[in-house]
């Protein structure tokens, strides 16, 4: 195997020369430009947040994060995306199942129509709850009679949550699904499978990895929603601050360290979950390697 | 197990891809579906499987052994189905994939454990593949697919097996060999199969009966033997491999195609039409002077002698392609080359006659 660098560097003789290869020049500047870029837009805000956060101490960074309101934050963010993802989850396989799997009528609007979290600007989307969900919305006065609180409350952060990560898993998984097609349902019906056993052994199994990878993408957008949680929120210490909107207070309030230890947590939230979702990849992939050279060496 | 299916339509939105089909499948044959594609043979084999139903009409219904199983879905009718792309399960391993119609029945039915995985491996060396039980489908040949696909269909003991033009996906070679190979499976096997092919040396090679389909109708049913030599109709004749076309007319009770004067044995109420003259390459003869014989002049343009025939195309006099035959031994004797001015006579053909007048 011909590493790409010793290559770049015989360049000059012609004998040598591939054609599928742009110039090292060009190549090394494109590298240089897509790291420069990630450097700067990145890896440095990243460690601007942690170099701030802990520029007064350990001791302020770890009072910042275990003061009551953080940890009432801290609480309702992680309840927010216990919620949402799941739901979301469901609803995408559900979605794209059908959507991928079936022909039907309005098959078009309802791909539209789960694009729509991404064209919307969050802001309009916690409005739209405001208008039909708070005190003087359409359902407003039937919600008051029955004392149900929602806008304001953790209801409606909680729908606010689920309405802007609602593409997520659907959009992870229509693609593979429609690649997939349905022949191997196909084969499982003719086989004799029900319609629960289709399901678990055959189109769930092959989607699992896209699934996990749209949970993700999912969790990482709940816990980091802001637009859309700050209109319904109403911003209530203690009890409808979710850690964005926290972490807004606090630099409202010039007290920089703390919001940025509280950013800090976001920002390790945000690695953690990307870690996982390495990890289980190459767990896995790791597995399958295994089961087959076992099973292999089984059957010698 | 007897199959019959009993005029049978579908139509997909505008297009229809089969008109009122009946057919006989006879308890353990082997019995092709050889059409065009768009002939409607896949669409009749999704049928007979239960993947896709027939237009409701109140005369149409599929019978497995005299029994009525329109009804049925595909799971119920215990059909073994072989996909033309195999659609193996990519999850699961080959043992895995053997054993998935095992393991999805009722716990009631279902076979113990040593029993399914005894079942599994005489099935693996059916198919010869018990050193790659442990393999996933992406890691093995098509050819090596194919045969798993059709393991995994056999398990669950079919009433009929049907493949879904079972060695479309592969080259040349493999085709081949695995042709060969599920003829002897059947024989082993003896469950009663239908494949459908748009290949005429697969369906000839491989089967005891042959469906000819054209435009959602069968156009012939009969022994690889009647079809070849006995087509009845032009499509089939046409179908059954290279064939050269003259048109003409019959004219006093003989067919005449421009210098070819043929006997015309119909009846005289075809006097007048025009007709139609099939001839296959291999039944033409080529010679240097007239031999008495029906004949027309032509001139060799091509020779083409790398291959077990060889194969000579003419221009005949009134300027249609002709294209001839011949053993490598009566090639030698007759030693023409291109451009040479010869004779073609037919040895055998079949004329075809427009059977309405307008």
């Amino acid at each position: 195997m011909a590493h790409p660098a010793i290559l770049g560097d015989q360049l000059s003789e012609p004998a040598r020369r591939d054609s599928r290869r742009e110039p090292a020049a060009l190549r090394w500047s494109l590298t240089l430009a897509a790291l420069g870029f990630l450097a700067l837009f990145v890896a440095l805000p990243l460690l601007v947040v942690f170099s701030q956060a802990l520029q007064k101490g350990l001791a302020v960074y770890w009072a910042a994060i275990r003061e009551p309101d953080a940890l009432a934050a801290i609480r309702l963010t992680l309840l927010a995306a216990a919620i949402a993802v799941p739901l979301n989850l469901v609803f995408g396989l559900a979605a794209a199942w059908a959507i991928a799997k079936f022909q039907f009528r309005g098959k078009n609007v309802l791909v539209t129509l789960i694009d729509l979290p991404f064209a919307v600007s969050p802001v309009i989307a916690g409005l739209i709850f405001v208008l039909m969900f708070g005190a003087q919305g359409w359902l407003g006065p039937w919600l008051g009679r029955h004392d149900l609180e929602i806008i304001f409350a953790v209801p409606g952060i909680v729908l606010a949550t689920v309405f802007v990560t609602f593409p997520f898993v659907a959009r992870e998984l229509i693609p593979l699904m429609q690649a997939q097609g349905t022949e191997e349902e196909q084969a499982a019906l003719v086989l004799g499978a029900g319609a629960w056993q289709l399901f678990r052994r055959i189109t769930l199994p092959n989607v699992k990895w896209s699934l996990l990878y749209g949970a993700i993408l999912c969790t990482a957008r709940a816990m980091g929603e802001f637009g859309a949680v700050s209109v319904v929120s109403g911003h209530i210490r203690g009890q409808t601050n979710t850690m964005p909107l926290h972490v807004e207070i606090l630099y409202n309030e010039y007290n920089f360290a703390a919001a940025f230890a509280v950013a800090s947590l976001l920002a390790l939230l945000a690695l953690v979950t990307l870690g996982v979702k390495r990890i289980l990849e190459w767990r896995i992939r790791q597995l399958h390697r295994d089961i087959a050279a076992l099973a292999e060496a089984g059957e010698a | 197990m007897a199959i019959e299916v009993r005029h049978i339509s579908k139509t997909f939105g505008g297009f229809t891809a089969l008109r009122d089909v009946s057919l006989e499948v006879r308890d353990g044959e082997l019995l092709a579906l050889l059409g065009p594609s768009g002939s409607g043979k896949t669409t009749l084999l999704r049928i007979i499987a239960g993947l896709e139903s027939a237009d409701p009409r109140p005369e149409s219904a599929v019978l497995f052994e005299g029994q009525d199983v329109t009804r049925q879905d595909a799971g119920q009718r215990r059909v073994g189905f072989v996909f033309q792309h195999y659609a193996l399960f990519r999850n699961m391993t080959v043992f895995e994939n053997i054993a998935f119609g095992l393991r999805v029945r009722p716990r009631a039915l279902r076979s113990s454990e040593p029993e399914i995985r005894r079942r599994v491996m005489e099935l693996l060396e059916l198919i010869h593949l018990q050193e790659l039980a442990g393999r996933y489908p992406s890691q093995l040949s098509g050819g090596q697919r194919q045969r798993v696909a059709l393991a995994r269909a056999l398990a669950i003991q079919p009433k009929v097996l049907l493949l879904d033009e079972p060695f479309g996906a592969l080259d040349a070679k493999v085709r081949q060999g695995l042709r060969r190979w599920l003829r002897k499976l059947h024989d082993e096997v003896h469950v009663t199969s239908l494949f459908v092919t748009h290949d005429q040396d697969e369906a000839l090679e491989v089967a005891d009966r042959v469906v000819v389909t054209n435009q959602g109708r069968i156009e012939q049913v009969g022994t690889p033997e009647e079809v070849f030599h006995h087509p009845a109709s032009e499509f089939v004749m046409d179908f059954m491999g290279h064939v050269n076309l003259f048109h003409g007319r019959i004219e006093s009770g003989k067919a005449v195609f421009g210098p070819l004067v043929l006997h015309h044995n119909g009846s005289s109420a075809s006097e007048g039409r025009s007709a139609r003259l099939f001839v296959r390459p291999y039944d033409l003869d080529i010679a240097h002077h007239h031999n008495g014989k029906p004949s027309l002049r032509a001139r060799v343009v091509r020779i083409q002698s790398a291959g077990p025939q060889v194969k000579v195309e003419l221009e005949s006099e009134t300027g249609e392609p002709v294209s001839v035959e011949t053993s490598h031994a009566q090639f030698g004797e007759l030693r023409v080359s291109s451009g040479d001015q010869v004779f073609v006579s037919l040895r055998d053909a079949r004329i075809f006659t427009e059977d309405y007048s307008i």
